[in-house]
């Protein structure tokens, strides 16, 4: 492998690492949105340059199904969704901004060290890339704990989604194609899935505010 | 008639229970047919069992069977010896009786769809069989599970009244922690070997640590079904929720199940017997039956008095049952063959009695709808039918020559006169208190049964409703007729029994009484020798009866003769009512006050000033405060510090999650260096 493309990789890796801090600060829905979009197009590039090294066709097919769903089709459906339930205000955190940062950058140390060993095991990996895809994962895990609200939740759970594509892709150069449809087929449901129960829970408690769930809760 | 192996004949009854189980999800709500037909088909079934079994245990056939349903590898092996024998021939004579009255008795629109009735017993009955064919711990707990089931629906028919709700969920809660111990029971038995048949289980010799370990949860697990203390609790409240055929059907037949799977692991799958054992058994038995029977004499609900003496009997079994094991531990077979006839012979008696009273119970439930002792009275005018029959089952239950009951009092007291030849000094000590025990429980036995008597059967009715009471229908009247007539065999032939009893306990002790006892004839039981003791239930019958004739004559002859009409026990009063008779709480308050350290007693006494005077006592179970409520309220406290983890909050709960990641990526081989 030439060492531009291992270079473009890790470019596109720390991009991705990057824009999943911005969107662990972000705090306009709207935004959070296009990000997404964003981290969907450079996933997509990372993808089509290990396609075009390594040869291997069904990876371009992965680049074109990622593009078309992660890219336009479900950003614009979130983008209906938060036209139709009317949630462009800022969002408020649970845990305040700088403190979320600082435990972010603990959890890419921690990351960085659990991909070492990793790595190490398998000499085509860029022991960068696997780390990166991990602490990505990792964050977006952190920014669903961290909001409050639904709409943001499902982004990052789609997020990181996004990340465990690329940590497929960039990091071991791809999954069997049946894999990659059937993960791209879930992301499908599962927008579809959770798209309905917000629509569920701004008309039964008038807001998207999951903290009304604790009603639920038995006591 | 009935040939061909007896297994094969117990598999096809067990069959026919399940078809006709499953014959009544097809009739649901027919009343009509699923009454007067499919019930009296099960006692027709019950019927066969008895005969084969009875044919099973004369001829000494021992067979087994593996039917290859189950789990691979996991067959149903089917045993069928004369202990399980013995305990089939149970079953069925009792199940005729109790399907004949069930035809008669089960009523339109009362809870349950008399359909789902009709599966739930005729799969109780299937299951109780199973028990006693199963040669396996697998196929074992699963009958044992479904005859735990299927009884919890039928205690719980008449689901809508929470009260019922909460003891069907006590007694299923106890049977499974009791199923819990007797599966473990049964690994320690199968040795590490991974074979979970009975016989492997007999080849296996433990050390006696082990075997004790095996002992004791066999203890508590067949315990908790049967009721011995402290596991006895759910009794008292399961038999008064449960319609009456249920409860006759679970005091008379399900709880011996317990003591055959008992009987089985102490005496057939353990190769030994430790001494102390039997001491421990003894000792639990005679506290389970003094328990029981005080509780039964102060009780004012009449199927909790029986529930309460059903306790008083299985302490009775379980002590005879020790002192068994006691004499089998120093090598007395002999001994040890007497009082396990005896605790046999009680098992059928009690089998036979306590079904005809629940039975009986069910009668004047239905004809006045009361179940409470102080509402009941002087039903022997509007039932008379149902009155002779209880009596029969009185007498026998208080243990009264000539009746069943007394054949095993007497015999379970004869192997008592024994114990001075064992060879413990301490042991020959403690053994009369034991004897002296159970000779206070026998008394006491006879009180409480007067008070069930005498207060729903004789005096006024304390209720004007009593006087429309009716006598029982003609199908229950065939049934509890056919329980009685059996107690009455029971107690006037006890060799008849004998000759039943005496191949059990061949196999299990390797000595039997029939012979030695019939030596002098077949109305004489002789369990030793003549000259030790003897005891002719004909005998005594002519005596009283000559008795009573003469005493008859001479009274007619000499005295004047007229026939006078008057109340009884008046007690000097001009006239009497009937709220001036004694009541249920009145006959018990001596016992109440002789034994009150042994009950939690809640009394209300009116003061002097009040206009509407209200007296009332409540005795309650010490072992509910001392033992079951601590326990429910760690069990709670444990259960509320493990609800703390569930905030409510998506956000903690994926913290949960995020956690655990974390936690278990780090344990991943080589990131901790």
């Amino acid at each position: 492998m030439s060492s531009i493309s291992i270079q473009l990789i890790n470019l596109f890796a720390a991009f991705l690492l990057l824009l999943a801090f911005a969107m662990l600060v972000q705090r306009r829905i709207i935004n959070l949105v296009h990000m997404y979009a964003l981290q969907g197009l450079t996933v997509v590039a990372a993808t089509s340059v290990v396609a075009y090294v390594t040869n291997q066709e069904h990876l371009y097919y992965t680049a074109a199904i990622t593009l078309v769903l992660k890219v336009f089709f479900i950003p614009w459906i979130l983008h209906r969704l938060i036209k139709r339930l009317n949630v462009r205000w800022e969002i408020e955190t649970l845990i305040n901004i700088p403190s979320t940062m600082l435990v972010g950058i603990v959890v890419v140390v921690f990351a960085f060290n659990l991909a070492l060993p990793v790595s190490k095991l398998s000499s085509s990996v860029s022991p960068g890339t696997l780390g990166i895809a991990l602490a990505c994962f990792l964050l977006s895990f952190m920014m669903m704990i961290t909001r409050s609200k639904a709409i943001p939740q499902v982004i990052s759970f789609l997020s990181m989604e996004n990340a465990l594509v690329f940590a497929a892709t960039s990091a071991t150069y791809g999954m069997p194609m049946v894999v990659e449809l059937g993960i791209a087929l879930d992301v499908l449901v599962g927008v579809f899935i959770l798209g309905l129960f917000m629509f569920q829970i701004s008309e039964q408690f008038e807001s998207l505010d999951i903290s009304h769930l604790e009603s639920l809760k038995e006591e | 008639m009935l040939s061909g192996p007896p297994i094969n004949w117990v598999l096809l009854v067990i069959g026919a229970w399940l078809a006709i189980g499953f014959l009544g999800i097809v009739a649901l709500r027919i009343f009509g047919i699923v009454a007067k037909i499919f019930f009296p088909l099960g006692g027709l079934a019950g019927f066969v069992l008895a005969i084969i079994s009875a044919k099973a245990l004369t001829s000494g056939v021992v067979e087994s069977r593996v039917l290859p349903i189950g789990l691979p590898q996991l067959q149903f092996h089917l045993r069928m010896d004369q202990l399980s024998s013995f305990f089939l021939l149970i079953l069925g004579v009792t199940t005729v009786g109790i399907s004949l009255f069930s035809a008669g008795y089960f009523r339109k629109g009362a809870g349950t769809a008399p359909g789902l009735l009709c599966l739930e017993f005729h799969f109780f009955l299937a299951s109780m069989a199973l028990v006693l064919i199963a040669d396996d711990a697998y196929s074992f707990m699963l009958a044992w599970e479904s005859m735990a089931l299927s009884s919890y629906f039928l205690v719980t028919a008449n689901h809508r009244i929470p009260k019922i709700r909460a003891a069907g969920f006590l007694y299923l809660c106890i049977a499974h922690i009791g199923a819990i111990a007797i599966l473990l029971s049964f690994g320690i038995l199968q040795a590490n070997t991974g074979d979970y048949t009975f016989a492997n289980m007999r080849l296996q010799e433990i050390s006696p640590f082990w075997a004790s370990a095996a002992f004791l949860f066999a203890i508590f697990g067949f315990g908790a079904k049967a009721g011995i203390l402290p596991l006895h609790i759910w009794l008292p409240e399961a038999h008064p929720a449960a319609p009456s055929p249920v409860s006759a059907l679970m005091s008379g037949v399900m709880i011996k199940m317990a003591v055959y799977g008992f009987l089985r692991v102490a005496f057939d799958l353990l190769h030994i017997q430790i001494w102390w054992w039997g001491v421990l058994l003894l000792a639990l038995g005679i506290a389970t039956a003094l328990f029981g029977v005080i509780f039964a004499t102060v009780q004012t609900d009449m199927k909790r008095l029986l529930a309460y003496s059903s306790i008083e009997n299985i302490g009775l079994l379980f002590a005879a049952m020790g002192l068994a094991l006691l004499f089998r531990s120093y090598g007395m077979n002999e001994l040890s063959a007497l009082a396990l006839t005896a605790s046999l012979y009680h098992v059928g008696a009690h089998a036979l009695f306590k079904s005809l009273l629940f039975l009986t119970t069910g009668s004047v439930l239905h004809a006045t709808g009361e179940r409470n002792l102080g509402k009941l009275g002087g039903l022997i005018r509007f039932m008379p039918w149902v009155t002779g029959l209880a009596l029969i089952g009185i007498l026998a239950s208080s243990g009264l020559p000539p009746f069943s009951g007394f054949v095993s009092e007497w015999l379970l007291l004869q192997s008592f006169l024994f114990t001075p030849g064992l060879p413990q000094s301490f042991l020959n000590m403690l053994v009369p208190v034991a004897a002296a025990s159970i000779a206070l429980v026998a008394a006491l036995a006879g009180y409480a049964m007067v008070k069930f008597f005498g207060v729903v059967f004789l005096g006024q009715p304390r209720e004007e409703k009593l006087r429309e009471a009716h006598d029982a229908g003609t199908l229950e009247k065939l049934g509890m007729l056919w329980l009685a007539l059996a107690t009455v065999v029971l107690g006037l032939a006890p060799n008849f029994l004998l000759r039943f009893i005496d191949p059990v306990t061949q196999i299990l002790v390797g000595k039997g009484l029939a012979s030695s006892s019939r030596a002098n004839g077949w109305w004489l039981i002789t369990p030793t020798s003549l000259e030790r003791a003897s005891y002719s239930p004909i005998y005594f019958l002519l005596g009283v009866a000559l008795a009573s004739a003469l005493v008859f004559v001479v009274v007619r002859i000499f005295y004047h003769g007229r026939l006078r009409r008057s109340p009884a026990w008046s007690g000097g009063h001009a006239w009497q009512n009937a709220r001036m008779q004694d009541t249920a709480e009145g006959y018990g308050q001596p016992i109440r006050q002789i034994f009150e350290s042994f009950f939690d007693l809640e009394r209300h006494l009116p003061r002097p000033e009040e206009s509407e005077p209200e007296y009332r006592v409540v005795v309650n179970d010490k072992f509910w405060k001392g033992l079951y409520l601590p326990i429910a309220r760690i069990t709670e406290f444990i259960s509320a510090q493990v609800g703390r983890l569930q905030q409510g909050r998506i956000s903690i709960y994926l913290l949960y999650s995020f956690l655990t990641l974390l936690v278990t990526l780090l344990m991943v081989p080589g990131v901790r260096r």
